[in-house]
């Protein structure tokens, strides 16, 4: 089971976090920290994978960002780092050819992503197609309502001029 | 530049990240979250807009990890919106904002459960997915068994189903007792037969989670997921949008693999024979290739594949196909195959008998103890400490020794801990042992816990060869400039005991000895100062003839630390200058420290306890299952190792027994009137009691008696302790007390041999007048055969007498052999009848069996009545560690490594009687995590009757203190609550 997902910059910075276990504010500024230290400082060439308080987070870099997600020491890490790419590829598919920028400004687009992707901690959906074909379903459930808005004040606003 | 699409939430992220250094940031989020706060006071003049900009707003402060304590209600609030953007921003930042302990949760219950029930499927989905994800145990009791209906219901379409099931699984996972999934395994069949592979993958996590738990109730799911495995692995009918870089559902196959691996066994020939050939198809199959992605992918289902070969009792030439694998693995570039290598290769030591094999690797993977990648080394070090027997310790241990210069700081602790393990257990001779523990100290002192100096200390003293040895090597490590403290404090202890056992050699007179220890007095700590005091007191004692310039020198040093601020310091001090002026009696107190009772590493524990930080795998947890040390036996361990430096004479109270209350004051406990069962040491002195319990009141007359308070006459002969614990406890060691009460104390020595034994049989009298009309008569049940010595009928007073029973076993069964005892005291008679352990488990020899001779044995003993299993509840709570604990004190080897679930333990052992000769007994406990009050037993030997009383015998430790339901437990005395009837039985 994943316990808990991170996005965090090179500096350090947090781009994302969902917890699939109950961690307080504190907790959870005490783990970003810890990892952070250890992942942040490893070299290139080392393996995905660190052992820490019993876990194993296993974690990759793209471009600026490293996606981690730590899991039970029993778990497979391989494919873990796999979900991890999954996860990266559905995003990139959504934003096309996504960069740091678009998940710091859209942190709530990558929410949702993840649900589609993670629930409980587990990989809920393998289907890229079908990730994305939700997604955009929500996406254009959100537009619609909007239009919706948009016309009903359109109505107002030509009644009352 | 990717905007949200909210330009509020858009500048302030930007604005956040110009901030130039936290300090900034602080104050910006701060305004904001003002600004927040008075926008939601009033929250009539907010629109649908701006209140989900501000939870947005609030979630990305909270997310930087700022504490948001408000606004949680606005969240909440939002869930219950009728239109979708606002509700979807509701159902997520809550299950951003709260977790499962949130009061505020329950604010949504029934919101979440309308929607979960109502007709809105994405008004379901968003309601399952935040109680997937957030889920507690009120959100199990109120929404558990709607979402059940939906996982299995025909009209949801798969994006419902697949997210009811991880919702399910969750509420299962945290709240097992509330979850109903009684008749879920013919629903999970149909689950498993889904042939949309979202849901199917959701569910087989489901399945994971229940088959876990209790995997017995899942038999016939067990087909259906080789089917699934083999759906995949020959890649039929899978859409290729489940395809991952061309391999079908790469996770899939690993989540059906896992639940594979929590079956026992797969028994059925056909599924067994399609299983291992998708197996095998796997293990040759996976080839490396360029892209990443794929290999790891193609490896993560390659891994899974391994375990579970592992598991599954394979044939041998699959598992050295599987070493060999692994051998390769662990000699590529790619470091996540290296890193996987290691890791399973460890896992693998415990499964089979590959251990030769993987030896073979043994130089490969000391190139990864030297590892760039941290996580590379620890693995390494793991598999190490794992693969490691008498055959190669040495050169382990000195490669360890080796690393241990030049390795991190993180991992020195370990490295050490587990060096001194490694050295211990298999050391080819002792004097190498102390080599390699002052190597350690020598170079990681540091690192080295007292537990390690305590140690050597336990062997030196046990061991008489030893001590001249120890001794030199201390000697000359003093000589080296800059020494540790940890090795000033062992080079002190073992000098000052045992210096004198070198005397003739250049330098080591007692004096030399004393000015090289003393000059590093002022360097060292309190506890070291101690120490050093106790040293020089013995230094002093051993110098004989006293030399008078060594004793003025170290009574000066007496003298100026009897004013120490430090009490511990100032009382050794008053101490040993008292008592190095008593002269004779200062030999007798500071005479060489006794043998230490032979006891239990407590490395092993503490590499236990450890474990969870430095995230060890199993080997360690496997290792402390095995006998504690080649060396040493495992007794029970009462206090944590104490080297007091004083003997205390232990046959001559009265004559020392100011000193003896010196002594004692010292900080040195030494239990002498517990009613411990291991007094034994003093029963068997030829006084047995430290203190006579007064003397009874001198009735000699009937009627007195007949005048005398019953209770009284109650108390007279009530045993002290508990009897029924005294025999349990007997029938886990050889020797201890068997029965006491105020004037009689029985104790039992044993000693085993084969189908024979010889248990000698002690009666105390602890009072100072003579007790009579003694009788023992034991009571031999029909398997035993005993020849008992006849007791005096007089015991004098604080005398014993042994009787020593010879027995001779002549087949198994659990019935006991009874002592029927009985003594008159002045005018009463007690009488008691009492079990003597002389039970099933005294005829077992632990002989440890390799897999080579389990798996063809555990395979020919096919069923009952020779091979017998059952589920035993209401077992007492014990940890898996516990559990070995026990099976060794009943004299069942723990066989780490032949199961390869780790909740499971597999013990064997020999039994011998006159009608059987030597059989060996194979046991399989596999326990339930979750539910320690219950496991399942298997007990196996060619014996019927064998495998039948060993399982019964086995079960009634595991349940509780075993009590013979035919047999009084307490002793019965004659006085009873009715006077005549007391009268009576004197008469």
């Amino acid at each position: 089971m994943i316990q808990f997902v991170l996005l965090i910059s090179r500096q350090g910075k947090v781009r994302l976090t969902k917890w699939y276990s109950p961690y307080s504010q504190k907790e959870r500024s005490k783990v970003i920290r810890e990892l952070s230290g250890m992942i942040l400082t490893r070299g290139p060439k080392l393996c995905n994978f660190v052992e820490w308080k019993g876990f194993k987070v296993v974690y990759k870099r793209y471009a600026s960002l490293y996606f981690c997600m730590c899991v039970n020491q029993e778990d497979n890490e391989l494919e873990i780092l796999e979900i991890i790419h999954h996860f990266v590829e559905i995003l990139d598919r959504y934003f096309g050819s996504v960069c740091e920028l678009d998940l710091i400004f859209n942190f709530h687009k990558a929410y949702y992503i993840l649900d589609e992707v993670l629930i409980a901690g587990e990989l809920q959906e393998s289907s890229k197609k079908t990730v994305s074909r939700l997604v955009s379903a929500q996406d254009s459930l959100v537009e619609a309502v909007k239009e919706e808005t948009n016309s009903i004040s359109n109505i107002i606003a030509q009644a009352t001029k | 530049m990717a905007l949200s699409g909210m330009r509020g939430l858009s500048v302030f992220i930007s604005e956040i990240r110009n901030c130039q250094n936290k300090e900034q940031e602080r104050l910006r989020v701060d305004k904001e979250l003002g600004n927040i706060r008075t926008r939601f006071k009033n929250e009539k003049g907010l629109t649908p807009y701006d209140k989900k900009k501000y939870v947005w707003k609030m979630l990305y402060i909270f997310m930087l990890g700022y504490d948001v304590d408000f606004g949680h209600m606005e969240a909440v609030s939002l869930i219950s919106a009728p239109k979708y953007p606002e509700k979807q921003v509701g159902y997520l930042v809550t299950s951003c904002l709260l977790n499962e302990n949130h009061d505020f949760l329950r604010l949504a219950i029934n919101t979440v459960r309308n929607d979960i029930i109502g007709r809105n499927e994405t008004f379901q989905c968003l309601a399952l997915t935040m109680v997937g994800n957030i889920g507690g145990r009120e959100f199990a009791e109120s929404l558990a068994p709607d979402v059940q209906k939906l996982l299995v219901s025909s009209s949801c379409r798969p994006l419902v189903r697949k997210k009811a099931a991880l919702c399910l699984l969750r509420l299962f996972r945290k709240n097992p007792d509330v979850v109903n999934v009684d008749g879920w395994s013919d629903r999970m069949t149909q689950l498993l037969d889904e042939k949309n592979l979202g849901v199917l993958t959701s569910s087989m996590s489901l399945f994971v989670a229940l088959v876990s738990n209790n995997h017995e109730a899942y038999w016939s799911c067990l087909p259906k997921c080789v089917k699934v495995l083999e759906r995949l692995a020959r890649n039929q009918d899978i859409p290729q949008e489940y395809t991952y870089y061309g391999i079908p559902s790469p996770w899939l196959q690993v989540k059906t693999m896992r639940a594979l691996q929590y079956f026992p066994t797969v028994e059925d020939p056909n599924t067994r024979r399609a299983l291992f050939e998708v197996l095998q198809r796997i293990l040759m199959g996976t080839d490396v290739v360029k892209n990443v992605n794929k290999n790891n992918a193609s490896h993560a289902v390659l891994f899974e594949a391994l375990a579970l070969v592992m598991h599954l009792d394979a044939e041998k030439e699959m598992l050295s196909q599987c070493v060999a694998l692994l051998g390769k693995f662990i000699a590529v570039r790619e470091p996540n195959i290296r890193y996987l290598g290691l890791e399973n290769m460890t896992r693998m030591l415990m499964v089979t008998d590959v251990q030769d094999i993987i030896k073979r690797h043994q130089a490969q993977i000391i190139t990864s103890l030297k590892d760039p990648d941290i996580s590379i080394r620890r693995r390494a070090l793991d598999l190490l400490y794992g693969m490691c027997d008498v055959s190669n310790a040495k050169d382990i241990v000195e490669e360890l020794l080796q690393y241990l210069g030049t390795a991190d700081f993180t991992m020195r602790e370990e490295l050490a801990l587990k060096a001194a393990i490694l050295a211990e257990k298999f050391a080819p001779d002792l004097s190498w042992y102390v080599d390699v523990i002052l190597q350690l100290i020598d170079k990681a002192g540091d690192f080295v816990s007292d537990d390690i100096w305590f140690r050597v200390v336990q062997f030196v003293t046990n061991n008489e060869d030893l001590q001249p040895y120890a001794a030199l090597k201390a000697r000359e490590y003093l000589d080296k400039p800059a020494i540790h403290e940890t090795m000033v404090k062992v080079s002190a202890y073992l000098l000052g005991e045992y210096s004198h056992l070198l005397a003739r050699r250049p330098g080591c007179s007692p004096k030399d000895i004393f000015v090289i220890i003393h000059e590093k007095l002022p360097t060292v700590s309190t506890p070291t100062i101690s120490i050093l005091l106790s040293t020089y007191a013995k230094i002093l004692m051993h110098s004989q003839p006293p030399d008078p310039e060594l004793q003025n020198q170290i009574w000066a040093i007496f003298s100026k630390y009897e004013t120490c601020i430090d009490t511990e310091i100032q009382q050794r001090a008053v101490e040993y200058f008292a008592l190095s002026r008593k002269g004779e009696a200062l030999m007798d107190i500071l005479a060489e420290m006794p043998k230490f009772p032979e006891r239990e590493s407590s490395l092993i524990k503490k590499a236990e306890d450890t474990e969870a930080d430095t995230a060890e795998l199993s080997a360690i947890k496997s290792r402390t299952q095995q006998q504690a040390s080649n060396a040493l036996v495992v007794t029970d361990q009462r206090e944590p190792p104490q080297l007091g430096m004083v003997k205390i004479p232990s046959v001559d109270h009265n004559s020392v027994s100011v000193d003896q209350e010196l002594t004692q004051a010292n900080g040195i406990s030494h239990e002498v009137d517990h009613p411990q069962p291991d007094i034994l040491g003093d029963l068997l002195s030829p006084l047995a009691i430290e203190a006579p319990p007064p003397p009874p009141p001198p009735v000699s007359e009937d009627d007195a008696l007949a005048l005398a308070p019953v209770e009284e006459q109650d108390n007279l002969v009530k045993p002290i302790g508990d009897t029924a614990e005294r025999f349990h406890a007997l029938c886990l060691k050889d020797s201890g007390v068997l029965y006491e009460d105020p004037y009689v104390q029985i104790g039992i020595k044993a000693d085993w041999r084969g189908h024979q034994g010889r248990l000698v049989i002690f009666l105390g009298n602890k009072t100072t007048s003579s007790l009579t009309s003694v009788e023992a008569v034991v009571l031999p049940p029909s398997h035993l055969k005993l020849e008992v010595s006849s007791v005096p009928e007089v015991i004098p007073p604080r005398a014993q007498v042994q009787c020593p029973v010879e027995v001779v076993n002549l087949g198994p069964s659990r019935d006991v052999a009874v002592l029927d005892f009985s003594y008159m005291f002045g005018t009463s008679l007690v009488e008691s009848k009492l079990r003597l352990p002389a039970v099933i488990n005294k005829f077992f020899q632990p002989i440890p069996v390799s897999t080579e001779e389990f798996f063809p044995q555990w395979r020919s003993l096919a069923g009952p009545p020779l091979k017998l299993q059952e589920v035993v509840r209401g077992v007492r709570a014990m940890s898996l560690g516990e559990m070995s604990h026990l099976f060794s004190s009943l004299r069942l080897i723990v066989c780490p490594g032949l199961d390869p679930n780790p909740s499971n333990l597999v013990a064997t052992t020999t039994f011998y009687s006159e009608s059987t000769r030597a059989m060996l007994c194979l046991v399989r406990i596999e326990t339930d995590p979750a539910d320690r009050t219950q496991l399942r037993m298997t007990v196996a030997s060619q014996d019927p009757t064998l495998t039948f009383e060993l399982k019964e015998y086995i079960k009634e430790h595991l349940i509780s203190i075993p009590t013979a339901p035919s047999m009084p437990q307490q002793p019965q005395p004659i006085a009873s609550s009715d006077p005549g009837a007391l009268l009576a039985g004197l008469l």
